[in-house]
């Protein structure tokens, strides 16, 4: 890769605004119909949440992206563990970013943590993430 | 320990769904990878599947007379709880190979554990599902560890 991975590069940030149209065309690919995620009346006044609730896994794949994007065709993701902690909304810019927490050169293996976070800087979604680069 | 867990319900881990067969199609990665918003050409041209994409691929395609109200299906691996309102989870994937057109998958789904905490507002109960996914040749793709909590 160019350039080399070390422990503590910052991969390059990404932020996602949580468009509503995106929502709809998430839900529809994985078939699903929980009404937190399109219906406004359901959302607000029967769960009691402030708006639309970004599909949770749609989190867990902008964590993968950030990796994905900077491996390029140098490597590829091996694993990841996750956790949905803090929801996002309709209508919020979040955004989603990592760091090389380790590195085998000599295997060319990596982990990295990553996260999504909303515009108060509270983590939405950790995460860690194991790569392999080719050899 | 709090004793929310009978031996009946903890009679139900191991606990596995009918193996689900499908197949993956080049239109079904584009729209995935569109979905969620991907900007690589690999994806959206759908030569190979984004990570994550066997949640698109294996979630349940089930009769919406059978949603609840609130547009959810109910998962039948899953017993009766006696705790019901779902908290966070977490996920635990592991890649083994890609996902490419034309492949076909096989998904199994075994409810591997059942345990109980005590946390800062009460009692919360845990439970994991293992989901495996093969190829028809028999070796593993994804395998994936569900962590779910209610209180």
């Amino acid at each position: 890769m160019n350039p080399e991975p070390a422990i503590g590069m910052a991969l390059p940030e990404r932020h996602h605004h949580c468009d509503v149209v995106q929502q709809m065309l998430y839900n529809a690919s994985l078939w699903n119909g929980h009404r937190i995620h399109f219906d406004m009346p359901y959302a607000t006044e029967v769960e009691g949440y402030p708006g639309l609730v970004v599909a949770g896994p749609l989190l867990g794949d902008w964590l993968h992206q950030i990796v994905d994007e900077w491996l390029g065709d140098a490597g590829m993701i091996t694993g990841i563990e996750y956790s949905n902690r803090v929801a996002a909304f309709v209508g919020e810019t979040v955004t989603a970013g990592g760091t090389v927490t380790q590195y085998d050169p000599e295997k060319g293996s990596l982990t990295l943590e990553v996260f999504v976070k909303n515009d108060r800087d509270e983590v939405l979604a950790p995460g860690i993430i194991t790569a392999q680069l080719q050899r | 320990m709090t004793g929310l867990l009978s031996p009946e319900l903890l009679s139900h881990i191991g606990r596995q769904t009918d193996p689900q067969r499908e197949i993956v199609t080049r239109r079904d990665i584009r729209k995935y990878a569109v979905a969620t918003g991907s900007r690589l050409p690999k994806y959206l041209d759908g030569d190979v599947a984004p990570p994550l994409f066997h949640l698109h691929l294996f979630w349940d395609v089930v009769p919406l007379d059978t949603l609840s109200p609130d547009g959810v299906f109910t998962d039948r691996l899953l017993p009766k709880f006696p705790l019901e309102k779902a908290m966070a989870g977490g996920l635990d994937i592991q890649y083994h190979q890609p996902i490419r057109p034309g492949d076909w998958l096989t998904a199994t789904r075994t409810l591997s554990n059942i345990y109980e905490k005590v946390g800062r507002s009460g009692a919360l109960i845990f439970y994991e599902v293992m989901m495996d996914i093969r190829n028809d040749a028999g070796s593993l793709v994804v395998s994936e560890k569900t962590t779910r909590i209610l209180r």
